[in-house]
């Protein structure tokens, strides 16, 4: 379980998060959704650690993570921009991420580099490599120490539709083991069907929480896109 | 921790400039030492040169490397690491990395030519300096998140103390020339450690005839063994302040 409470986070004079209050069950698929710019990346990076809020804390199984860092063993982070090292190999940032992390080799989960064919790839350099191989090597880190949370910023941003579809099956055969999902987009399209339950976010403030089915039966619409999109519009004129 | 020592030390020696910077001490080291006779020329030779370059070398080299290594940071800071050993980690890796280039450049032509205690001086506090300027390039380049702003600063800083600095000492100095200002010198070089580095080595050259009317207080002050102690102590609070309050800043970094 994660639970965000009370997280506030000012950058200069601008208000980035808003008195978070959220609450993330096991075995949910969750869609932080909002406009660009409503602190859906600084609300996932103060999940990370990498930002760290102004008040408020953070509970990860009932435990803050302040101060803490062994909960970065469950996690598992891709980025919307996968940032590596310009002249290190693929294989060499795989290698160096392994080893750090301490896992034996038979515990990984290698799925994601047969799909994605990383061999052919091992030899090139990161700052070689076009958006979408990157976010093919930023899944299969992600996905590659069974973490019990993924944090997934606009996963599906630069891929492919058949990479996107692999990673797409990948995330609904997570869920079934029970892991905490969390996935940003303002995209939706190919993920509509496998969410359970969306935050929507606009401004650094939570508009609401709610479960799929409530969204849908609220909007009057049958896709997740036009209720979103039925939801900025109201916004826009209200 | 050891490991993202490991990666980063691993990663700097691939960098070429490192090797280039210690080829470059070596081969001037190398020839300083043959071509003059007498090694105690040489070192004051080399110990001009030191005290410019090895500053410039360290704190502009570790400021464009952190700068570079900012995706490397991101990443690793996303890894359960402790934010303090990742920080520790880049600051030994460059440390040692520069230190060792110092050492193999410029210890191993000393120790070959002139081994004695102002050799050895010339050696520590060339290792000091190195690590003291790699602290300091940390310290500012946490503060500043900009890269071009970062760089023109670590510019500045290595400018400040090894001309600016001099220059308002020696401004003061003609200003008020008629009042002892021995205690007052003595207090001003502490806050540089390329003065105090200098004023070390030349008090062991014993060259300070060379320094001028204040000479008399320096060796007074800096010669003796407390003299000398504090000289160490001050050099080694120059190392680790600027790191300690680095790491504390960090620590708490938004990346």
């Amino acid at each position: 379980m994660i639970q965000f409470s009370n997280i506030n986070k000012q950058f200069d004079q601008f208000k980035v998060l808003n008195n978070i209050e959220l609450q993330f069950e096991e075995g949910n698929i969750i869609a932080l959704i909002g406009p660009n710019a409503c602190g859906k990346t600084t609300l996932i990076k103060t999940l990370l650690g990498m930002v760290i809020p102004d008040s408020g804390e953070i509970f990860y199984q009932g435990k803050s993570i302040k101060n803490d860092w062994n909960y970065r063993n469950y996690i598992g982070y891709m980025p919307q921009i996968g940032k590596y090292p310009e002249n290190m190999t693929v294989g060499q940032v795989i290698g160096m991420i392994e080893d750090l992390r301490n896992v034996a080799h038979k515990d990984l989960d290698r799925e994601l580099y047969e799909s994605y064919k990383l061999k052919d790839i091992l030899y090139k350099r990161m700052g070689a490599l076009s958006g979408g191989t990157r976010q093919k090597v930023s899944a299969y880190l992600a996905f590659l120490f069974h973490p019990q949370v993924l944090v997934l910023d606009e996963p599906t941003a630069g891929l492919d539709p058949l990479s996107a579809l692999i990673l797409r099956e990948k995330i609904i055969k997570e869920k079934q083991k029970g892991k905490i999902i969390l996935i940003t987009s303002h995209i939706l399209s190919e993920l509509d069907d496998i969410v359970n339950q969306i935050v929507y976010m606009e401004e650094g403030k939570i508009i609401f929480n709610k479960p799929l089915a409530q969204v849908k039966a609220d909007t009057g619409k049958e896709k997740l896109t036009e209720a979103i999109a039925a939801i900025m519009n109201v916004d826009k004129r209200g | 921790m050891k490991k993202v020592v490991k990666y980063v030390a691993f990663d700097i020696l691939r960098n070429k400039i490192v090797i280039a910077y210690m080829l470059f001490l070596f081969v001037f080291s190398m020839g300083l030492f043959l071509m003059e006779e007498v090694p105690e020329k040489s070192l004051m030779s080399l110990l001009t040169l030191n005290l410019i370059l090895v500053p410039l070398i360290s704190v502009m080299f570790s400021t464009i490397y952190i700068y570079n290594s900012s995706e490397f940071i991101e990443l690793l800071a996303a890894q359960p690491i402790r934010r303090k050993s990742l920080w520790l980690s880049f600051f030994i890796g460059l440390a040692s990395a520069l230190a060792i280039a110092f050492f193999i450049g410029c210890g191993i032509p000393i120790l070959l030519f002139s081994a004695n205690s102002v050799g050895i001086t010339m050696i520590i506090t060339g290792l000091l300096l190195s690590v003291i300027f790699v602290s300091v390039s940390m310290f500012s380049s946490v503060y500043i998140k900009d890269k071009t702003k970062g760089i023109g600063v670590a510019l500045l800083i290595w400018l400040y103390f090894s001309l600016l600095f001099d220059g308002v000492v020696l401004f003061v100095l003609f200003q008020l020339l008629e009042y002892p200002l021995e205690k007052l010198i003595i207090g001003l070089s502490i806050l540089n450690p390329i003065d105090l580095v200098r004023i070390i080595s030349l008090l062991k050259m014993d060259v300070s005839a060379l320094m001028g009317a204040t000479s008399a207080v320096f060796k007074q002050s800096f010669a003796g063994n407390i003299g000398s102690i504090i000289s160490f102590v001050v050099l080694l609070l120059w190392m680790v302040l600027p790191l300690y309050f680095s790491v504390r800043k960090f620590d708490k970094k938004d990346l």
